[in-house]
């Protein structure tokens, strides 16, 4: 069954316009770093409809200025997908997405220091029948570990234009694009013979596909293959489903060679590795023996039995570090110019509604939000190191086994741990967990992590909790360590629940590169970093736009007589009144309807609260903080009830706390959480069963404390 | 090829070569497994385990694969000698 060799295939639809390449490789063969380079900042990110998987197109320059499309497709070691991203690669090659035509030729990028096992996704994709570009990425690597790649042979005996290259520095791109911009591209010679066991059958499965499906004669014979390796098959949406007589005569054969006991797959598989076996013996020798490499040492330490706990510490605790002192300065940067801005029109307009709504509702509420960004970005610089050095992999190799304990993989450690900073790049960064269903319940649990924007409302709280003369700073301490205790004992909870019910699926595999570790492209972080963020400003920012001036209305609508002290007004208004509203729902957790506003307004970001709390109980604010947040504490102590008892007591403030721990309270995540999930049943569920926990254990809180005389 | 002399890769000491055999024909894991270049006859050398002895890490074609325990469990193979 060899292909014609040297076919000259001029691209689908000819001269009209300019041919376009999908990009695929391996995971870590520097796949992004390559994209990169040839696209610039000439790239479109967006989702794949219908399924959470990255779309990137970018445009490439041929040396004489033409245009090039370059889809960078999801990385994998096969076609046989196991996760949706690899299913979206699979489907756009095989033609099967209906929004994205099948792309005319492929670049194919390989790690040279790792030919075999990187050739046997090449040698699937050489069957597909299209016109491949097989780039030899990190030559200098492969060099320094003593393999001596014969090139010219390679090209020889593939067919097909072989380009050396070392993307991280740019080297052998001008090559590329002068093979990317050939008017036509030769076919592999691609003689690889399918096993005589399995031929009738792919014979047959081809024809089908030809006559149901309508797949051309090379991609039908490419996808028979495909699907007799393709167990399990991950379908995502906006994928054409087979015809059911194609599914028939597949299900047909199958069964037969379960009868007969031929392993069908394995025999394909080892036919692949036999003749990928044959081309490296003739172009890859081992030139020099080399000791360990930088990586082997590097590991010796980083993933040791002991060493390994403290590197992992340290990391962490640099990550942490930074988040919370790198950040203060931009952070009271934009909290400067915010409030600049804000006195600016204030100053500039003259009084009335509209002005309010722009400074107070608007400014005020996206300030509020945007004063989290620095955190937020250092938090995804973080996580773009630790992927592109390769720590990642070692960080989840660590903590696999405890993360086992409640049937998630080493995989969810590093999304749940940036979530201590903030939910929305924790989150975001659930992407590298491969099982859907992992991902989701991961994504579900990661906003009990005590953000960093419950920190002032704890922070208040315990300087409430009763005078600091009375307690000893350690008592402080421990209850801040409770909280956060407490939120991570929720998370990994709920984790084993649903596990264990709604999201039950098969113990998650381990199945992973540990890629050597390389020194980040710190354009290729900068780039995530901006697209991330993009994303970030782009879905919390109109949210919270939007929300802010709602929250602003409700706090100003229907408006007192003028004169009216700031306190009844608030609660004259609308916010007021639905404080009133639930606060029988919340009473019996001890909160009255003040606090009912003040939990209303943490929508917009946790720690709203407070501001509201100064608002409510007509706290003068200064420039002072410190002295503001005295003030508020000592507000806070002397506010009472209608009957005159007080009404942050202990135990209200303790529940108060707990609340904050559990219920989810950010529309910024909710956002995120529907982009990630890809539909508003998730964030729903979400706001519903952790604000539901939150609530039942309140109650159980405060109906208990109160029992026992607090 | 005696049989007693196979054992399964969890078994192996940590820093041992050996030469894979034997493992289950179905199963996702074990098909990715091998398209990752783990077949009867590839060799192997078990680098360590993790720090809390799950999952392990394998040196193979030249690159660091982990998997789990409870995988390892299930691919045979023959310690080099």
């Amino acid at each position: 069954m060899a292909l014609p060799a040297h076919i000259s295939a001029t691209a689908a639809g000819a001269s009209s316009r300019q041919p376009v390449y999908a990009l695929v490789g391996n995971p870590n063969c520097g796949k992004s770093t390559l994209f990169n380079a040839l696209t610039g900042l000439k790239q479109k990110v967006g989702n794949y409809p219908g399924v959470t998987v990255e779309k990137k197109i970018g445009t490439a320059y041929s040396q004489h200025g033409q245009p090039i499309t370059v889809i960078d497709l999801p990385g994998t070691y096969s076609l046989a997908a196991r996760s949706p991203d690899e299913a979206v690669t699979r489907d756009v090659l095989l033609g099967r997405r209906s929004d994205t035509a099948q792309p005319d030729r492929i670049l194919c990028i390989v790690d040279a220091t790792n030919l075999e096992r990187n050739l046997y996704l090449v040698h699937q994709i050489l069957d597909l029948g299209r016109p491949v570009i097989l780039v030899l990425n990190m030559m200098d690597l492969a060099a320094r570990a003593g393999l001596e790649i014969n090139v010219d042979q390679l090209e020889k005996l593939l067919g097909i234009p072989v380009i050396s290259c070392e993307a991280i520095h740019q080297r052998g791109l001008i090559e590329l694009k002068l093979a990317m911009s050939r008017a036509d591209l030769p076919l592999a010679r691609h003689a690889w013979t399918v096993p005589a066991a399995i031929a009738p059958a792919v014979s047959e499965i081809a024809a089908a596909l030809v006559e149901g499906d309508r797949k051309s004669p090379l991609v039908a014979r490419a996808e028979a293959l495909l699907l007799l390796t393709d167990q399990d098959s991950v379908r995502v949406a906006g994928s054409t489903p087979l015809s059911p007589r194609t599914t028939e005569i597949l299900r047909a054969w199958q069964s037969r060679w379960t009868q007969e006991g031929t392993d069908w797959a394995g025999t394909l598989v080892s036919s692949r590795y036999d003749a990928i076996g044959a081309l490296a013996a003739e172009v890859v020798q081992l030139r020099t023996e080399v000791g360990p490499s930088a990586s082997d040492k590097i590991d010796a330490i980083a993933t040791h039995a002991l060493w390994g706990w403290v590197v992992l510490g340290v990391v962490m605790t640099l990550l942490f570090f930074s988040i919370f002192t790198l950040a203060e300065t931009p952070m009271n940067w934009i909290d400067g110019h915010v409030a600049a801005l804000s006195d600016t029109i204030k100053s500039a307009m003259s009084p009335g509604d509209l002005r309010d709504l722009i400074t107070d509702g608007a400014i005020g509420g996206v300030g509020g939000v945007l004063v989290f960004l620095p955190q937020i970005l250092i938090l995804f610089f973080f996580i773009g190191l630790l992927e592109s050095t390769g720590y990642m992999a070692r960080a989840a190799f660590i903590m696999d086994r405890l993360m086992s304990r409640v049937g998630l993989n080493g995989r969810s450690f590093i999304p749940l741990l940036g979530s201590y900073a903030c939910a929305i790049p924790g989150i975001m960064a659930t992407r590298t967990i491969e099982q859907p269903k992992d991902r989701l319940v991961t994504i579900l649990v990661a906003p009990f992590m005590s953000c960093s924007a419950r920190l002032p409302v704890y922070l208040l709280l315990i300087a409430a909790f009763v005078p600091t003369s009375e307690v000893p700073v350690g008592t402080k301490v421990a209850l801040m360590l409770l909280m956060y205790a407490l939120g991570t004992f929720g998370a990994f909870g709920f984790a084993w629940i649903f596990k264990k019910t709604l999201l039950r699926s098969a113990a998650p595999l381990m199945i992973m590169e540990l890629p050597p570790y390389r020194l980040p492209k710190l354009r290729d972080v900068a780039l995530q970093i901006a697209e991330r963020a993009g994303i970030f400003v782009k879905r919390a920012g109109t949210v919270i736009l939007g929300l802010s001036i709602v929250l602003w209305f409700l706090a100003t609508y229907p408006k007192s007589p003028e004169g009216t002290p700031q306190q009844q007004a608030l609660a004259h208004s609308f916010a007021g009144q639905a404080g009133q509203v639930i606060e029988p729902v919340i009473a019996p957790l001890g909160f009255d309807w003040r606090i009912g506003i003040g939990l209303i307004n943490s929508f917009a970001a946790r720690e709203v609260f407070n501001s509201a709390m100064s608002v409510i109980f007509a706290v003068e604010t200064s420039d002072d903080e410190a002295a503001d947040q005295g003030h508020l504490r000592d507000a806070l102590q002397a506010a009472v009830r209608p009957d005159g008892s007080k009404l942050f007591t202990p135990l209200v403030c303790l529940n108060l706390m707990v609340f904050y721990v559990f219920s989810m309270q950010c529309l910024s995540t909710i956002a995120v959480v529907k982009r990630e999930t890809n539909s508003w049943r998730w964030p729903l569920f979400q706001l519903g069963y952790m604000s539901g926990f939150a609530w039942g254990l309140c109650l159980v809180v405060y109906q208990v404390g109160r029992a026992l005389g607090y | 090829m005696p049989s007693a002399s196979l054992i399964s890769l969890s078994q192996l000491p940590v820093g041992a070569s050996a030469t894979l055999r034997d493992f289950p024909k179905a199963g996702t894991a074990f098909l990715r497994l091998r398209e990752m270049g783990l077949l009867a006859g590839t060799t192997l050398t078990l680098v360590r385990t993790a720090p809390m002895g799950d999952p392990i890490e394998i040196k193979v074609r030249g690159y660091h694969l982990t998997l789990r325990k409870s995988e390892a469990d299930h691919l045979l193979v023959e310690p080099a000698r």
